[in-house]
């Protein structure tokens, strides 16, 4: 397809760059088959530097999907290809492609945190799970290790609950406590994008509430985008809004206007609640 | 109303076979161990426990039961086997789980539940007529005085049934560990091996010492098979290979000629014990030391 059928199929509101400034993933032309199913359909998207961009639509319309491409955990399942491409932009070495033979997976890797629907520790305890991926950036001394332990988990507002028991099994903490160590995990190997796959799904309001003024808060020094089902949550803190349906992007917006004036036929219905 | 009274019935009635059954089933291992027991008392007429286990004697004709050469030799079999399976099983598993293309996994899973299903007398003859020769040889040109019927190659055809059983379970391991747990490790800049040494098998290792636990309790009543290959020679074995006789073949073969005479049947009934006791030891051994590992 070319770039003007492209374009046309977007939509007047779905333009690759919906925003001023510095973008810092751009998808370009992506699609994705598993198997002989078309899952992302010519995919194409700018995605904002130090912004929050949520990405909404109906089950199965492929946003985990898009996700994972992003940092390659494509890779796991067996029998996927992708056409086109995603390029991660680096203010030392330009642009990254994420799908390339001579592609670092795992400097590119390093460069996003990513967070789950549902929380998964790594079968260590609290400290550890900060400290492996440390480990993994750097050398660091023991005492090096101790502090930056403490900021991460200080940083996600754990340290006072957690600092007395560093060393017990991480799995023992409450859901909503393993979120936010989660989250301090990916932060400690120094990412410049967090991704996040519905982080606040599986936990209580209040962890939910926890967990979202992180990412408001983060938005400043971090690139997020964070699939999310509930619109309130969108609504509270995207800076911008991609929606998809059925593997293609209908339209990738500014949050307020996304919600007030949605353009789209799909998006009305989404926004209407007619998907669910 | 009738019917409801019926299913009620039912449920109770369910409810009463479920629990005999288990019942039956936990009796079992107090059943087959107080028989054994009641039935090798003949034996300590004669000979202290410490005589029993920790004498070289046997010499059944004059009443002296020293087990020792069999205990060693069950040992022997039955750690060689472990030490050649266990590096195979614990590599092969990670492979098969975590590198191999699906259809390639498929067909090594398919060709391990054929391996699992021969009947050991089929491993006893493929070590009678391929190994044991070749270790012959070996032994040979190593200058050892040996026809090959040792302790080794009781322990390689012991190895090699014993590889499929303990797989099985491992592979299982492997695959219920979550895959976004594979996903964590690696989004935080691991590699795939990092993540299989660091987290998959930390993960898995409850499962890990689980399976190796059966393992060694498979091996080590294995009787068939290393019978066939192992030499039957009563010594305790100073080499790999030298002979040995462990205990299951030292039941297997004694049984139907000498198993009339009391003493020597009270003996074997103490074998089976032996056999049973450091089983059922190993096994609570490995229990408390998953306990201990399983905090993740
Ligand atoms: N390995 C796979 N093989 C075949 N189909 C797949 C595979 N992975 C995902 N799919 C399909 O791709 C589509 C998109 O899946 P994806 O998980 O990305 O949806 P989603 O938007 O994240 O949905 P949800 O909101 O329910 O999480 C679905 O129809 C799914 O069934
Ligand atoms: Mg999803």
């Amino acid at each position: 397809m070319d770039t003007q059928a492209m374009d046309a199929k977007m939509g007047a509101g779905g333009s690759a760059k919906p925003f001023e400034g510095e973008g810092i993933i751009r998808v370009d032309n992506l699609n994705l088959y598993a198997g002989k199913t078309h899952i992302l359909k010519n995919v194409n998207i700018e995605i904002p530097k130090n912004k929050l961009t949520v990405i909404l639509g109906p089950s199965g319309c492929g946003k985990t999907t898009l996700l994972k491409c992003m940092n390659r955990l494509t890779d796991l399942t067996p029998d996927i290809k992708v056409s086109g491409n995603i390029y991660i932009r680096d203010q030392h070495t330009g642009e990254l492609p994420v799908f390339g033979a001579k592609t670092d997976i795992v400097a590119l890797r390093r460069k996003m945190g990513l967070l789950s629907q549902r929380p998964f520790p790594l079968p260590m305890n609290i400290y550890n799970n900060i400290a492996y991926g440390l480990k993994l950036r750097g050398k660091y001394t023991r005492a090096e290790l101790n502090d930056l332990v403490e900021y991460y988990l200080r940083q996600v507002n754990l340290w006072e609950e957690v600092k007395d028991r560093l060393r017990s099994p991480a799995v023992r903490l409450s859901i909503g406590q393993q979120q936010r160590l989660c989250l301090a995990r990916g932060l400690a190997v120094n990412p410049d994008i967090i991704l996040a796959d519905e982080p606040t799904s599986a936990l209580d309001p209040v962890s939910s509430e926890a967990i979202e003024k992180q990412f408001a808060a983060l938005s400043k020094d971090f690139t997020l985008v964070m699939v999310t089902h509930v619109l309130r949550q969108a609504r509270r803190i995207a800076d911008y809004v991609i929606f998809m349906y059925l593997g293609e992007v209908i339209e990738m917006r500014p949050a307020q206007e996304f919600f007030e004036d949605p353009r789209e036929e799909q998006t009305k219905k989404y926004l209407s609640g007619a998907f669910n | 109303m009738n019917i409801s009274n019926h299913r009620r019935t039912r449920d109770r009635v369910i409810t009463v076979l479920t629990y005999l059954a288990m019942t039956f089933v936990l009796l079992l291992p107090f059943a087959l161990f107080i028989g054994l027991a009641a039935k090798s008392e003949l034996l300590f007429r004669d000979n202290s426990l410490g005589q029993l286990l920790f004498s070289s004697q046997w010499r059944p004709s004059s009443g002296e039961f020293g087990f020792k050469p069999f205990i060693v030799g069950s040992l022997y079999v039955t750690l060689i086997a472990m030490l050649i399976s266990a590096p195979i099983c614990f590599l092969s598993a990670i492979h098969i789980t975590q590198y191999a293309p699906r259809k390639a996994a498929k067909i090594v899973v398919t060709a391990i539940d054929i391996l699992a299903g021969i009947p050991s007398v089929v491993y006893g003859v493929w070590g009678m007529v391929f190994v044991v020769p070749w270790l012959g040889r070996i032994a040979a040109s190593l200058g050892i005085q040996s026809n090959g019927y040792s302790i080794l190659a009781g322990g390689v055809v012991l190895s090699i049934m014993v590889i499929p059983f303990i797989l099985n379970i491992l592979m299982e391991i492997y695959r219920t560990i979550p895959k976004e747990l594979t996903e964590v490790s690696l989004s935080l800049g691991a590699t795939r091996w990092e993540t299989i040494r660091d987290v998959l098998n930390r993960k898995a290792l409850p499962g890990i010492l689980a399976a190796f636990g059966f393992g060694f309790a498979r091996a080590f009543g294995e009787t068939m098979a290393v019978l066939m290959v192992v030499g039957n020679v009563v010594m305790i074995p100073s080499g790999l290979f030298d002979p040995g006789y462990p205990l299951p073949a030292l039941i297997a073969n004694s049984f139907g000629e000498l198993g009339s005479i009391p003493e020597i049947e009270s003996a074997l009934m103490f074998a089976a014990l032996i056999l049973l006791v450091v089983v059922l030891v190993f096994n609570a051994t490995l229990r408390w030391l998953i306990i201990r590992v399983e905090k993740y």
